[in-house]
């Protein structure tokens, strides 16, 4: 395998160009100066054209707005992550009339339960992303991946004051180069698919519903 | 060619000008080649018609046959050699001089001279929008038509916006777009000889989608592709007549 | 074992072309669509041409650098705990994943869509070893239960109707829904059992050393998630030099495939599950693919190849595409690309004749986002063939002669227009190309002598 290594490097060494390319402007990408108003409103009509939920929450408690959703929606509960701050504001406000499952223990002790659950995975978020009608997704040890995959619904809070115009704009600010985790993921929507027909179908693989929580500020507060 | 290269060349109007009549507008068309010439000089522009001119090359480029293709081209270039415009009534030539030709010459000693003949090609319909600046009058009755770019000049050379620019100066003139944009005839690209079943689908289709608009006439910018559709055209129900841009140009505006 | 569809692409094409069964037509109102949605999405032709510009660009630059750049990402995902392995071959790449299988011990793994992986007839290869491959994508899975061929690079089952996608699971339902709700259930027991996930690449970050995933229907992240492995494979022309390259590649692909400002998931990964995760594999492998791909990087021409980002959006605009469907095409990829791809990689006889299908018209150039000039490499393409082997090499030297010569060729016009008298007319089709030219129809004076008669100054 060294020896393939070797061989395909030297292939392309042999035949490279080593000719002067001007560098690429990444400048055109620059942030469109929107408001912020203008902002949340282009992210949710992106977002809800390609089937997001929204619940605003930004001037009412949001832990009782989602438990008040949940039971209208007949979404038996949540998985979520105990020992984020967040976490630990659900724990404290759970009114209890829905099972609240904590996302304690390695994925692998108990895959089969979880693929079971039908209750609603909660997660934070990083920020939004206008332009394509995104959120970041920054999963680590505290708040594991599985939380917006595995369950059929996915619940993200978002903090509306962390709203970015591009992907470009949000990569910079955040600094993404030097801290790059081992999972980050961009979100735009139920799972859904292109490959039957000409129109998406919404519900595969990954959750069927995806509701989005507005905030303004820190969903821990 | 971009937009911004055109431009340049464009601010400079030339008093004289090369025409290049393209071989089956010289033995099936020669009238639209006409017209075309006499569309310049109505603008009051000397012309140039080299006795000495041919072929592109289009035919043996596309079948793969290069050092064939060079004869001719080169032929072809050495006719041209003053630093004037070239104007050519048919997209797919006017691709393969302006698009085909460097790349057919990199490495040999010909290639600066075929480069630069090669920057001062212009399709005839561009020329006349983004170079002449014509405005067109309209003497004829009141007539629909369609128009069916050649594909591989449609955007590439700009021809579609043009030929639209052009067919809109005319008053009484209505035109009926055609639908599925990036259909084309099947003529050439060596597709109507090696595969002429897909040739005549896409030819079919064409026609079907041009006799719907159930327009008088079907206006083009290429020889090749007027001839392969005529029978088609006529036969269908309800028949469309073709017609080159040019001949069509001339005829509505100079009566 | 799944066979690729013939290499004869004349009596594919022939197939194709004549099938107006339901499947065509709804691979056509499908191609349709998604036209429209891309050309929604690019309306605005300044925002198109820079972004475009920048997209080629990028894709330059990768290629420029291309041994330091996969110098680099190594070292990077290396450092981020990822492990890098390179093959030359298709059976090269199928031993190291053969190994990896053999000494994790794999039973059973879920694989998402991916063209590389069909290059490599991986599926078949880790099948033999006895292990159980489930294809993940809702389509995907149905067509490997079904035993066929993907007829598109990024929709395999573009030639199918929801109606004949359903019984190739051997359920019942007919519905869309259903059908998604039914693949959603059968595949979740699969990802939860299964030891590895094997997935493509869609770029690989040299600058952090990180794998980008780009999908809609979220198995793709299942399969680079859950399993404790997860095997990447990649063809080398899919790095990138910096994170900032992904959002204008990213915009150009989502945007080109399926008209979508960006797919439901992009995911990012940069290693496996770190030491306090809870959830991630264990290992993740990344195998970088040549087949070919050095060859075509040796010549300056063909090396713009290698800038596809894999969009497909130059068949889903082809004519020829169109009418005869992706199952004409031998190989993993279809339509342009294809056209140009798979003679290196299949070797120029199986697939030479692949080149005149194209009409040579317009299109796929002008919708490539990353400005692949595919009219000139198909050219191109037909020059090396007929350098291999040009059947029609007197009739082109002939015709070479006659229109060298102005004498020549005015000898011709005449000896064709006296000919055109004699022979017989030529009856329909009537869109036939030698009828089209047939010197009947030539006129009783050409251009030169009108330009004469008018008194036209020659030089």
């Amino acid at each position: 395998m060294p020896d393939a290594r070797h061989a395909i490097l030297a292939r392309l060494r042999a035949a490279q160009d080593k000719g002067h390319l001007p560098p690429p402007d990444y400048g055109r990408l620059d942030p469109r100066g929107w408001s912020a108003a203008e902002r949340l409103n282009r992210l949710r009509q992106t977002m809800m054209a390609a089937g997001t939920e929204f619940l605003d929450a930004r001037a009412v408690a949001w832990l009782d707005a989602l438990q008040q959703w949940l039971a209208a929606q007949d979404v038996p509960g949540c998985i979520y992550a105990p020992t984020t701050r967040v976490g630990q504001k659900i724990a404290a406000g759970w009114n209890g009339q829905a099972p609240l499952v904590p996302f304690l223990r390695p994925l692998a002790d108990w895959k089969d339960e979880l693929f079971a659950q039908a209750g609603a995975g909660i997660t934070t978020t990083h920020g939004g992303i206008v332009e394509t009608g995104s959120l970041i997704l920054w999963p680590d040890a505290l708040e594991p991946r599985s939380l917006s995959l595995i369950p059929p619904v996915h619940v993200a809070l978002l903090d509306c004051r962390q709203i970015y115009d591009t992907l470009w704009q949000a990569m910079r600010e955040q600094n993404w180069q030097s801290r790059m985790p081992a999972n980050l993921l961009l979100l735009s929507g139920p799972s859904c698919t292109m490959s039957l027909g000409s129109e998406p179908v919404v519900g595969i693989h990954g959750p069927k519903r995806l509701l989005v929580i507005l905030v303004e500020g820190d969903p821990a507060a | 060619m971009d937009q911004s290269q055109t431009a340049a060349r464009s601010a400079a109007r030339p008093n004289t000008v090369y025409f290049y009549g393209t071989c089956l507008i010289d033995q099936f068309q020669p009238a639209a080649g006409l017209a075309g010439l006499k569309l310049l000089q109505a603008e009051g522009l000397d012309v140039i018609y080299p006795q000495g001119q041919s072929c592109c090359g289009q035919p043996p480029l596309v079948a793969g046959y290069a050092d064939e293709a060079r004869q001719v081209a080169w032929a072809q270039v050495r006719l041209f050699s003053r630093d004037l415009p070239i104007v050519v009534p048919s997209g797919s030539c006017a691709t393969t001089m302006k698009r085909h030709y460097p790349d057919l010459f990199r490495g040999t000693e010909q290639q600066a001279e075929v480069e630069d003949f090669s920057a001062r090609v212009y399709e005839l319909n561009q020329f006349l929008v983004d170079v002449l600046g014509v405005r067109l009058v309209d003497h004829g009755a009141p007539i629909q038509v369609t128009w069916l770019g050649s594909c591989q000049a449609i955007r590439s050379l700009d021809l579609d916006r043009c030929a639209h620019v052009l067919l809109r100066q005319l008053d009484n003139v209505t035109l009926i777009e055609l639908t599925r944009d990036f259909e084309c005839c099947g003529f050439g690209g060596g597709l109507g000889q090696h595969r002429p079943e897909i040739a005549a689908t896409l030819g079919a289709q064409r026609i079907a989608a041009v006799s719907a608009t159930r327009a008088e006439l079907a206006i083009f910018d290429d020889c090749g592709c007027m001839l392969t559709l005529e029978n088609g055209l006529a036969e269908a129900v309800p028949p469309t007549r073709p017609r080159h841009i040019a001949e069509f140009l001339w005829d509505r505006s100079h009566d | 074992m799944i066979s690729p569809p013939t290499s004869d692409f004349g009596n594919a094409a022939r197939e194709g072309m004549h099938d107006d069964s339901q499947a065509r037509t709804q691979a056509r109102l499908a191609l349709d669509g998604l036209k429209s949605r891309r050309a929604v999405q690019f309306s605005d032709p300044h925002e198109w041409a820079a972004l475009r510009a920048l997209g080629g660009l990028i894709r330059e630059h990768t290629l420029r650098h291309l041994p330091e750049l996969l110098e680099t990402l190594e070292t990077n995902l290396t450092a981020n705990g990822i492990q890098v392995h390179w093959a030359e071959t298709v059976e090269q790449g199928n031993a190291i994943v053969a190994r990896l299988v053999g000494e994790e011990q794999v039973k059973q793994m879920v694989k998402a869509q991916s063209a590389v992986c069909t290059e490599m007839g991986l599926h078949h290869a880790i099948e033999s070893l006895g292990v159980t491959v489930t294809e993940s994508d809702v389509v995907g899975g149905l067509l490997q239960q079904g035993r066929e061929w993907p007829s598109h690079m990024v929709i395999p089952a573009l030639h199918k109707t929801g109606d004949q996608v359903a019984p190739l699971s051997g359920a019942t339902v007919t519905d869309v829904e259903g059908l998604c709700r039914m693949a959603r259930r059968t595949l979740r027991d699969k990802f939860a059992a299964a030891d590895a996930g094997l997935s493509g690449v869609n770029f690989a970050v040299a600058e952090t050393g990180t794998l980008v995933l780009v999908e809609n229907e979220g198995n793709a992240r299942m399969c680079a998630s859950v399993p404790r492995m997860h095997i990447a494979v990649m063809g080398l022309e899919k790095v990138t030099a910096r994170l900032e390259d992904v959002p204008p590649l990213l915009s150009l692909l989502t945007r080109s495939a399926s008209g979508q400002a960006i797919t439901a998931y992009v995911s990012m990964l940069s290693g496996p599950r770190r030491s306090d995760e809870k959830d991630g594999p264990d290992a993740v492998h990344l195998i970088i693919l040549d087949n070919g791909r050095t060859r075509l990087y040796a010549d300056p021409q063909w090396r713009k190849t290698l800038q596809c980002i894999r969009c497909g959006a130059c068949q889903n605009h082809c004519p020829i595409y169109d009418k005869v469907g992706g199952h004409a095409y031998p190989g993993a990829y279809s339509g342009l690309i294809g056209t140009i791809l798979a003679p290196q990689q299949l070797g120029n006889d199986d697939a030479g004749t692949l080149a005149q299908a194209s009409r040579l018209c317009h299109p796929c150039t002008e919708v490539c986002p990353v400005l692949i000039p595919l009219d000139k490499l198909l050219i191109r393409r037909r020059i090396a063939q007929v350098q291999a082997a040009g059947d029609d090499l007197w009739l082109w030297r002939l015709w070479a002669l006659i229109h060298r010569f102005p004498l020549l060729y005015r000898l011709h016009l005449v000896v064709l227009r006296s000919l055109g008298r004699v022979l017989p007319q030529m009856k329909p089709p009537s869109v036939n190309w030698p009828a089209a030219l047939h010197p009947r129809r030539m006129t009783a004076q050409n251009l030169h002598q009108l330009a004469r008669a008018q008194r036209i100054s020659d030089a």
